[in-house]
């Protein structure tokens, strides 16, 4: 029995679904299959509805064409202000994204939402003023009509005539949580355009009689049902996935659509987009660079820019490929995709052409093998030959001149030869002077000069001579072969140059790919990283290029790049952050914010986007040619992959100090209970001997007892203390009260506290006269000599000496605390100041000397350890010195 | 009047009934009559009607500011006080002594401390009643004659500036009492110099190295950590 549940990824994508889309506004479209179906009226209603319910409705936009029935419905609403825009003169009426923003209604009443936004808006179209709507989580209703939906555009035009300009990407009503179809009968329809209730706009009543001619809106209310049909088809199948209805999973489907130059390309984008659609499969669309189209004109290479945009703006993923056969590239394209169907444009070679170099659909469907082909027509227009480039070599004229100037040539060596050499050899010389012409100035020319070529050869060397008269009938084989060999030549020698020419631009791509990508793998640090990726993209696309990187708030910080001598304004930055945010480019050249001066392209990595990048591009229009966009993207998310990575890496990093953090804490923890119990049992255990034992023990017993718990007492006061100042020392609160004071104060302080433990022991200071006084914290410093001396009383026996000595060096004191005892182990007389130095040897927490170190360094002086000669440990610490403002021996009087 | 009495009487004011536990012991057990106040407004009450000779004062109660209950005890009365407060805390304990505490007692400490503490406050309490100043300050080797302004150690005789003289003047003055830094600088510099703790240290090592056998072990001027100076009386 198969498995009926989904994949745990196909499970994980639907939640995820889910969740974007709880925190997304709904949206709700009210469709229709022409102008004056009533679907602002239904919106109303509809809206009308919500409001009686309870739902906050705001109408942001309501177009009533001033008809009677819809602004009577529209009375009692909220109406937002519009936006004024001054435009050629007139001024517009523009829907106010900010305020709507601002209002935040649940519900926003959007009308039309394929209506184009006067320029200098935030978006080009309504629709994307509709998608932040709903990313800000306000539900949203809106109005479209069939004729504005990318995906049908075409079809439309074909069933009325009539091109729309207005499109919506079909993405945006699958994004739709409702749809409703508002029908009309055509009939109904007719008679209300008769009435004049169906608004128009800008065109002339011919052509509005010709759109609404009974059979165009049967054909528009077929495609508009249609449409919602196949909608309601693929919800219900999302459904049975969901669900797990469906025993049957559908076989992973991938669709290929290869493009050319020709206008037919976009037919095929949006042929290829409904079958995806049906099969509700990825797809992906195809550009094939081969070594002929690399030299087509401008218009052609923009022609194939915009397919390209069409479909990314349909949903595709797009790709260039680069190779010699174009049948080549796409199988094995297809193969490495998974691809399970090719569609295609009808063959636009004349018969002649496929005849000698075959077509490219009969290669791949002989290639294909599994994989489906779907061939589709053009829509009649003819392709556009190679032949028409018009990119000039070295300029036509001059290309021209060369070809003759090469037969010339040809034909002055030739007439040296002439009296010496066989006619075949004279063939040789013009054929070399035409391969030379393709070599240098293309094809015309090359072509230009086999013409030419032929001409002269007939003329000075062919009997009769100086004529084009031919006296023996032979020499027009010679002639015939003479020619083809000339332009199979030079075509040959054309076609290797550019493909020289292609390689050397892909090795640049990539040399520039792989240095980027291999600096970018040697930058471990986020700062360096940048930098390495401004100086790459620059040096690739020129221009000015920064990188922004959100804050802990979310929002953009410059951090790496220049733009100087510009300045990036407050505008700017809205438009980067507005990248940041919805993970689109913005700015020049791109559909949103399309009038600023600068173009932003978020760094989108798998955990989503990092950070922007933001460009000045030396000429506005530098990615509008497609290898440079799609290198752009490249490069993007390189950097993308690497900025992630480096976070990760800091993020890690991060996680490692809390980690090692956490991990000392727990040692502290565990030394400090240690060493807090022993004297707690030491009490414990002494004062219950005293109580219960008090008839039984004598004097002297109950006294060592009493005496034990004091000393203990007292222990446990030094820890206590010891660990406050470790508390407050790494809190970094610490504020050193400095004051000018005398060691053999501190030093007086220090025995005078240690007065007990050091009672059985003879302790030598010797402090010169002369010593300045230090400038330090007192109370902290005594604690560095308790603790230095408690320190030499634990490691040493009792009875054994210490030594207290005190010297100026320069602007220091140092002061060295040594003792007798078995000295310091080897290689370790640093290492014992460290924290826990000794833990887990049963010595507890060992505080002490890590509590001298840092008030030591503190004050900004040094602590260290070695072994005396003669045997004992010798610690040593030095604090800064000097004269204090003198006292006045005369004060006071 | 305080002579009077039989047994000199001693107010508590602590909020840990175990500190008030252990203290009314020893207390007690030195011939103390005790009365206990949990809070400030009770301790001041008890000071008002008890009128005691000594009054033991915690400076961390839950209802009031120590400061505040010694400022409004000095209002009406020059009983001493003695201020028990945390090591670390030595700012506080400044601020206490500077608003009238007579001295003060760092936690944990032992009874023999308390009752050093207790003895030198019930003398000074006395001597201002009688209104009669110490003229001569005796202690170990060291001898100080304020009528004839002359100081001996072991017999001999140590001649001091007029400045490290006014010091040990006031020590003298304070004897067994903790005087703090700003005191000090007040009553020998003048009221100008009580922010010039550096001259103090520079006069008390010069005063040292001329009483004490080993200046860095001091028998007679003892430092009061991050306070001030004590003269050893006992």
């Amino acid at each position: 029995m198969p498995d009926r549940r989904p994949n745990p990824d196909a499970f994980l994508a639907r939640v995820k679904e889910q969740e974007a889309r709880r925190a997304r506004g709904k949206l709700k479209v009210f469709f229709g299959a022409a102008a004056g179906v009533g679907k602002t009226y239904a919106m109303l209603e509809a809206a009308r509805a919500q409001r009686a319910a309870g739902v906050e409705v705001v109408a942001g936009v309501i177009e009533t064409h001033r008809r009677a029935e819809t602004e009577a419905l529209l009375e009692g609403f909220e109406i937002l202000p519009r936006r004024r825009v001054e435009y050629r003169g007139t001024t517009l009426e523009e829907f106010d994204l900010d305020v709507a923003l601002a209002r935040h209604p649940a519900l926003m009443l959007v009308d039309e939402i394929a209506h184009t936004n006067a320029p200098e808006s935030r978006h080009a179209k309504r629709w994307q003023d509709v998608i932040e709507l709903l990313d800000a989580g306000i539900d949203v209703y809106t109005t479209l009509n069939v004729q504005h939906l990318e995906s049908l555009n075409d079809l439309v035009a074909k069933i009325t005539g009539v091109v729309v300009r207005e499109t919506v990407p079909d993405s945006v009503l699958e994004q739709a949580d409702e749809v409703e179809l508002v029908d009309l009968p055509a009939e109904d329809l007719r008679r209300r355009l008769k009435e004049g209730k169906v608004y128009v706009a800008h065109q002339a009543a011919e052509a509005v009689e010709h759109f609404f001619r009974e059979g165009n809106l049967n054909a528009l209310r077929e495609l508009a049902l249609r449409h919602t049909a196949e909608r309601v088809d693929a919800k219900m199948q999302r459904y049975r996935r969901e669900h797990a209805i469906d025993t049957v999973w559908p076989v992973a489907e991938r669709v290929l659509v290869c493009i050319g130059p020709s206008p037919a390309s976009a037919r095929l984008v949006r042929a290829g987009r409904r079958l995806a659609a049906q099969l509700e499969a990825p797809w992906v669309v195809a550009y094939v660079e081969t070594a002929a189209r690399r030299s087509l004109g401008e218009e052609d290479r923009a022609r194939i820019a915009e397919t390209l945009r069409l479909a990314e703006s349909l949903g595709a993923e797009t790709v260039t490929l680069t190779g010699t056969r174009m049948s080549d590239e796409i199988l094995a394209y297809a193969r490495s995709r998974n691809v399970s169907k090719i569609v295609i444009g009808k063959p636009t070679r004349g018969f002649w052409q496929r005849v000698f170099l075959g077509s490219i659909v009969d290669t791949l469907v002989r290639g294909s093998g599994e994989i489906d082909i779907y061939v589709i027509s053009g829509d009649g227009t003819p392709a556009p030959t190679p032949r028409t480039r018009t990119r000039p070599r070295a300029g036509r004229p001059l290309a021209y001149a060369a070809a003759i100037a090469a037969v010339l040539s040809s034909t002055a060596l030739a007439w040296l030869m002439f009296p010496s050499f066989e006619l075949s050899n004279i063939v040789m010389v013009y054929l070399l002077g035409v391969v030379i012409v393709a070599m240098r100035f293309g094809r015309a020319a090359s072509a230009l000069a086999s013409v030419l070529s032929v001409a002269a050869f007939d003329f000075f060397f062919v009997p009769p001579y100086y004529t084009f008269a031919v006296s023996d009938s032979q020499y027009l084989i010679t002639f015939a072969v003479m020619f083809v060999v000339a332009l199979v030549i030079s075509g040959l020698t054309v076609r290797t140059r550019d493909q020289a020419e292609a390689a050397r631009t892909q090795e640049r791509r990539t040399a520039a790919l792989f240095s980027l990508s291999r600096e970018l793998a040697a930058a471990r640090e986020i700062a360096p990283l940048l930098e390495a990726a401004v100086r790459h993209l620059i040096e690739v696309f020129g221009g000015r290029i920064v990188i922004l990187l959100p804050d802990a708030t979310g929002r953009l910080e410059q951090r790496a790049g220049q733009l100087a001598p510009f300045n990036m304004d407050a505008s700017d930055l809205a438009v980067a952050q507005w990248a940041f945010e919805h993970r689109a480019a913005a700015g020049a050249g791109t559909d949103n914010v399309p009038g600023a001066q600068m173009r932003f392209e978020p760094l989108t990595s798998s955990r989503g986007v990092v950070g922007v990048v933001g460009m000045r591009p030396a000429e506005p229009r530098a990615f509008d040619a497609p290898e440079q966009a799609h290198l752009l993207e490249t490069f993007v998310s390189q950097v993308a992959v690497a900025v992630d990575r480096a976070l990760l890496d800091e993020e890690a990093q991060t996680a490692q100090v809390r980690v090692e953090a956490e991990r000392v804490r727990n040692a502290l923890l565990s030394a400090v209970s240690h060493d807090l119990r022993t004297p707690l049992t030491a009490i414990t255990g002494a004062a219950s001997a005293a109580l219960e034992g008090e008839t039984r023990i004598d004097a002297v017993t109950r006294r060592e007892l009493l005496e034990s718990i004091r000393d203990e007492a007292e222990r446990l006061n030094r820890l206590v203390n010891n660990l406050l100042d470790v508390t407050r020392l790494e809190s970094g609160s610490l504020q050193l009260r400095r004051e000018w004071i005398p060691v053999e104060e501190l030093v007086g302080v220090a025995l005078a506290r240690l007065a007990k433990p050091l009672s059985e022991r003879k302790v030598t200071t010797r402090l010169p006269e002369d010593l300045p006084p230090v400038h330090v914290d007192g109370l902290l410093v005594e604690q560095v000599f308790i603790n230095l001396l408690e320190n030499a009383t634990k490691h040493t026996p009792a009875g054994q000496p210490i030594d207290v000595d005190a010297r100026r060096e320069g602007n220091e004191v140092v002061v060295e605390i040594a003792d007798r005892g078995p000295g310091l182990p080897a290689g370790e007389e640093q290492k014992i100041f460290d924290k826990f130095y000794g833990v887990g040897g049963g010595g507890g927490a060992g505080l002490g000397l890590t509590i001298c170190r840092a008030i030591v360094e503190a004050h900004g002086g040094r602590i260290g350890g070695q072994n005396r000669p003669g045997g004992g440990a010798l610690l040593r610490f030095s604090l800064p010195a000097g004269e204090p403002p003198r006292p006045p021996e005369s004060a006071g009087g | 009047m305080a002579e009077a009495r039989p047994d000199p009487c001693v107010v508590v004011v602590e909020d840990e009934p175990q500190i008030r536990r252990f203290l009314r012991a020893a207390l007690a057990g030195q011939g103390f009559r005790v009365h206990e106040a949990g809070t400030g407004a009770d301790g001041l009450v008890e000071v008002a009607s008890r009128q005691p000779d000594v009054v033991i004062l915690d400076l961390g109660l839950p209802d009031m500011d120590g400061l505040d209950l010694i400022r409004k005890v000095r209002e009406w009365s020059a009983v001493p006080v003695i201020v028990l407060s945390a090591r670390g805390q030595e700012a506080d304990k400044v601020a206490a002594l500077d608003a009238g505490a007579d001295d003060y007692l760092s936690k944990p400490f032992g009874v023999g401390e308390l009752m050093a503490r207790m003895r030198v406050a019930l003398r000074h309490r006395a001597r201002v009643s009688d209104g009669a100043l110490e003229s001569a300050f005796s202690f170990g080797e060291l001898h100080v004659d304020l009528a004839v302004r002359r100081v001996t150690v072991g017999g001999a005789q140590v001649h001091l500036t007029p400045i490290e003289y006014r010091l040990l003047a006031v020590l003298v003055h304070h004897a067994g009492k903790v005087i703090t830094h700003r005191q000090l600088l007040g009553e020998v510099w003048g009221p100008n110099a009580t922010e010039q703790a550096h001259y103090l240290r520079v006069y008390m090592a010069h005063l040292r190295r001329k009483l004490e056998a080993d200046a860095a072990r001091p028998r007679y001027l003892l430092t009061e950590a991050g306070v001030g100076y004590r003269l050893a009386a006992e």
